[in-house]
């Protein structure tokens, strides 16, 4: 791998660079799912391949192949330098990047057991007795179960002399329950929707979910939601779970903080920000018990943000985002970090493989926990709480959000009265996070992994993580999914 | 590109020969190379600026009802007998399945030319040249322009031990442009296989004349309206319900079509089809088992017809499978991916002049499910969205979110135009018309 690395670099560099990388990646994956009663999807992949960035004649150029021989491996070269001289038909200014040392480091994310030493029979048998469980519940129309194992080793190469080797171990696992009913469809997912929980964990990760023991809970839930009353529509005080916090800081705070999106790199598709940059140091974004980081380091946890060095070969870091309710930092690259003052990147370059280039993407973007107590945060007079994600929208600035979730509760003074199905909210960012009341401590506080976060042309899927514990938010449209 | 048919038949000996060696008969087999290469431009400069050449073979035997999938882009020797053994065992621990069908009988399959030499070989300069003028368009209009321009050839492969044999070569080429005023944004965009049917100039013109007409965007109150949804607006808006289409969907009790086939559930001008043979089509005429693909009517005048069967979704209903299966195994069974929605004879223009008071929607964003029965999707406006007044545009308006359940808007229809091949971002591309809806449910407005 290092080898293929400093080749390919050296085949590059050779050509007359400004600057260059190399990223040779080599990714296994294991998915394992079943489905009423049957294994559904057990499959197996690896992929072996290495992506060329040039910067030359003022301009990025990036190919990547999988054809690993040298003559593949100088094609792809020659192709990439091929493509960064193109880009002088419409250049407006030469790129230029921050300062960067020069890095040689090994890493591993730490993990207690090789996800790929159990075999897959044993995944089919801890998912098929969730799934059995699940359908012992009357009225359980389907039941999913699923597993993901993840390793991948990158070997990082930059003109700059770094050399990076680092392997990161992912796992994700988790269950739903779907049921029919007379024209309407329920669902509950444990522990979170889009396939569960995800972390940089090993195989233990999927012992310390303890699947089985929830897969009844979460199955009459179901159920019972078609007898549930309809979620009013109106203004309530919010309570949300932290794996819907998680999603709601992923949409309306850690995309609204791209630095990339901010000065329009994605205005053909993921879109813009409303955090224009005269926006840093001034915004009060949200209520002053509001903290959030950017935060790829170990000590933050085991997210699907987490690394040693980013896709440039810049170290990871912890950046405030948001102090005491104001606007304080963005995600930044090499290339970007100039815009907003900054000496050096923080960070938060990512691709998806071998064959994507690198883009600004979320790390660890987390709401650190606060001072109340979890009886604190649900001791509202009147509230409605909810729990686990079922749908999620924002416009392409990132101001007007849309959030469904699977189950909520009418809540009268920290107690649940009645069961509430298809409950929903909406806002705009900074209003809903100004009228943040109340966050659960420490204890309560869980590093979720979103798996599917989409971003760039062509489209990238990259993991990211997202502390959040409970929290109480006053005077939130409730219900507008439903309304009209 | 690596892979060409007599790659592909090596390749697959090779696995033969693997499978053999460890007592496996039936063995399927998809190698799949792609060569695709993308420019990208934001502020009126090209910024990011990529290309990618991958190869991939995916192994799944049949031993005695059960299956698993391998896959790997080594392709060395080596590396085919490994990926062999690797889905022979796993497979191996996985539970017999009396539902599993054996693998798939050869077929004939319908023609389609879909690769175009000047699509497979566009260079950097060709695509840089053509969005240098696209950004020129854009900035002489005082905007800023951001958008892709695509090209590419992909080839696939699949091969069993039962003696299919189908292979799709494809090439395909996107254009997308958006122009951001100073308060306001346009967007176009289209994509062929062929790329001389696109034009980026004209796309760079429409984006930038959307931006220009929607300037000082008024703020109008949520509710309910006339609107006229342009065809990538259909497209990504009504792409939403069509993975419901399908037999495992509704026997699972996830598709809004339970208990709805044979009902008429939209209006009589709505007549949808799945048809991989269309003219503006792209994709394989074969589904992932190697079944040809039929032409469904889904809808005709409002009822619901025909769905899509996987050879095990057919087995189990008792009929014919029609080509639209995932490669197995999944969970998901199958799809229509190939939609064509049939139009009417009313053109944009006189769509907007036929409007006392309503919306014209360019495109939407970000759109999710949010009731899975009643279809009732949400989303938001974006890059060019205006206000009618007495049957011509007459302002841009802030944009909207919606919350529209699919089967009121599909019965609300009031006109439709001729259907052309519409690119969005949130399906896949298909053939649509413009669209002239009553009582579309607005719920917000955002910013801007």
């Amino acid at each position: 791998m290092k080898d293929l690395a400093v080749s390919a670099l050296d085949a590059v560099a050779r050509r007359g660079v400004t600057y260059a990388d190399a990223r040779a990646l080599e990714i296994r994956e294991r998915e394992v799912t079943t489905k009423n009663g049957k294994a559904g999807h057990v499959s197996s992949s690896e992929s072996m391949g290495i992506g060329i960035r040039v910067l030359a004649y003022g301009c990025w150029g990036f190919a990547a192949t999988d054809d690993l021989s040298p003559a593949g491996i100088e094609s792809a070269a020659a192709l990439a330098l091929e493509i960064a001289r193109s880009g002088t038909a419409a250049r407006k200014q030469e790129v230029t990047l921050a300062p960067e040392q020069k890095y040689e480091a090994t890493w591993a994310s730490p993990f207690q057991i090789d996800p790929f030493s159990i075999p897959v029979d044993q995944n089919l048998g801890v998912l098929l007795a969730v799934d059995a469980e699940l359908r012992r519940v009357s009225g359980v129309s389907l039941a999913e179960a699923s597993m993901h194992f993840e390793r991948r080793r990158q070997v990082f190469a930059s003109t700059l002399g770094s050399l990076i080797d680092q392997t990161r171990r992912l796992t994700g696992a988790g269950f739903a329950a779907l049921s029919y009913k007379d024209g309407e469809i329920q669902r509950r997912s444990y522990p979170n929707s889009f396939g569960g929980q995800y972390q940089l964990k090993g195989y233990e990760l999927v012992e310390e979910l303890r699947l089985l023991e929830n897969a009844q809970r979460v199955a009459e839930e179901a159920v019972a939601l078609h007898a549930a009353d309809q979620c009013p529509e109106g203004q309530f005080d919010l309570i949300l779970d932290s794996s819907q916090l998680g999603l709601q800081i992923h949409e309306s705070i850690g995309h609204p903080i791209e630095l990339d999106r901010v000065l329009g790199s994605e205005a053909n598709y993921a879109g813009m920000s409303f955090l224009t940059l005269d926006q840093l140091g001034r915004l009060r974004y949200g209520s002053q018990i509001v903290n959030v980081v950017c935060d790829a380091r170990l000590e933050h946890g085991p997210g699907l943000g987490t690394f040693a060095f980013d896709d440039e070969g810049v170290p990871a870091q912890a950046t405030d985002v948001i102090r005491g309710g104001r606007f304080v930092g963005y995600m930044t690259s090499r290339e970007t970090a100039a815009a907003v003052g900054q000496a050096r990147s923080n960070g938060c370059m990512r691709a998806d493989g071998w064959e994507r280039l690198p883009l600004i993407r979320m790390t660890n973007v987390s709401l650190l926990p606060g001072e109340q107590s979890l009886e604190e945060v649900l001791d509202a007079d009147h509230a409605i709480y909810m729990e686990t994600n079922r749908s999620w929208s924002i416009d392409d600035k990132r101001y007007n959000f849309q959030f469904g979730c699977e189950i909520g509760w009418e809540m009268r003074h920290g107690k649940r009265v009645r069961m509430l199905k298809n409950p929903s909210y909406s806002g705009i960012t900074t209003e809903f996070w100004n009228a943040c009341a109340a966050i659960a401590g420490p204890q309560h506080w869980t590093l979720w992994g979103v798996p599917n976060c989409g971003k760039g042309q062509p489209e990238q899927v990259m993991g990211t993580g997202h502390g959040a514990s409970p929290a109480r938010f006053r005077k939130i449209r409730i219900g507008s999914a439903y309304a009209g | 590109m690596r892979d060409n048919a007599e790659t592909a038949e090596a390749i697959f000996g090779q696995v033969l020969d693997a499978a053999r060696t460890l007592g496996v008969t039936e063995i399927e087999a998809i190698v799949a190379s792609a060569d695709e290469a993308l420019t990208r431009f934001a502020n009126n400069a090209i910024h990011q600026n990529v290309a990618e050449r991958t190869t991939h073979l995916s192994v799944r035997p049949v031993i005695d009802g059960r299956t698993a999938r391998a896959s790997t882009n080594r392709l060395s020797r080596d590396a085919i007998r490994e990926v062999v053994a690797e889905a022979i065992a796993i497979a191996k621990l996985t539970e017999p399945d009396a539902d599993l069908p054996p693998l798939a009988a050869p077929a004939d399959y319908q023609g389609v030319e879909r690769w175009f030499e000047s699509t497979a070989r566009a260079t950097p300069e060709e695509r840089a040249r053509a969005v240098a003028e696209a950004i020129r368009a854009v900035a002489t209009a005082g905007q800023t322009a951001a958008g892709i321009y695509s090209t590419g050839e992909s080839v696939f492969s699949l091969l069993n031990s039962r003696g299919v044999l189908a292979r799709h070569r494809e090439t395909m080429a996107r254009f997308s442009i958006t122009a951001m005023a100073a308060d306001s944004s346009g967007w176009a965009k289209a994509s062929a296989c062929n790329r001389a049917a696109l034009s980026p100039l004209e796309l760079a013109l429409t984006a930038a004349r959307k931006a220009a007409e929607s300037s000082a965007p008024r703020e109008l109150p949520p509710g309910r309206y006339t609107v006229i949804l342009e065809p990538a607006a259909v497209l990504d808006l009504t792409g939403q319900m069509f993975p419901d289409f399908s037999a495992t969907a509704i026997r699972d009790g996830r598709s809004f079509l339970r208990d709805r086939i044979g009902k008429r559930i939209f209006g009589e001008n709505i007549t949808i089809h799945d048809d991989a043979s269309h003219p503006l089509q792209s994709g394989a005429p074969f589904d992932g088992e190697g079944v040809p693909r039929k032409r469904l009517t889904l809808v005709e005048r409002g009822v619901v017809r025909e769905v899509a069967y996987s050879r095990q979704a057919a087995a189990l209903a008792g009929t014919a499978p029609t080509g639209h299966g995932f490669p197995l195994p999944n969970e998901f069974g199958e799809a229509p991916t190939n939609i064509v929605m049939a139009g009417g004879g009313t053109s944009l223009d006189e769509m907007v002049a036929s409007t006392d008071r309503g919306i014209l929607v360019t495109r939407l964003w970000y759109i999710r499910e949010v009731d899975p029965y009643e279809k009732i999707c949400t989303g938001m406006t974006r890059d060019g969205t205006f206000l009618i007044e007495d049957g011509r545009v007459t302002a841009g308006v802030r944009n909207f979110r919606f919350n529209q359940g699919l089967i009121e808007m599909l019965s609300n229809v009031e006109a439709l135009s001729v259907p052309v091949r519409a690119s969005g971002e949130e399906t896949y591309d298909m053939v649509a018309p413009a669209m002239k809806v009553r009582e579309f449910n607005f719920t917000e407005t955002t910013r801007f």
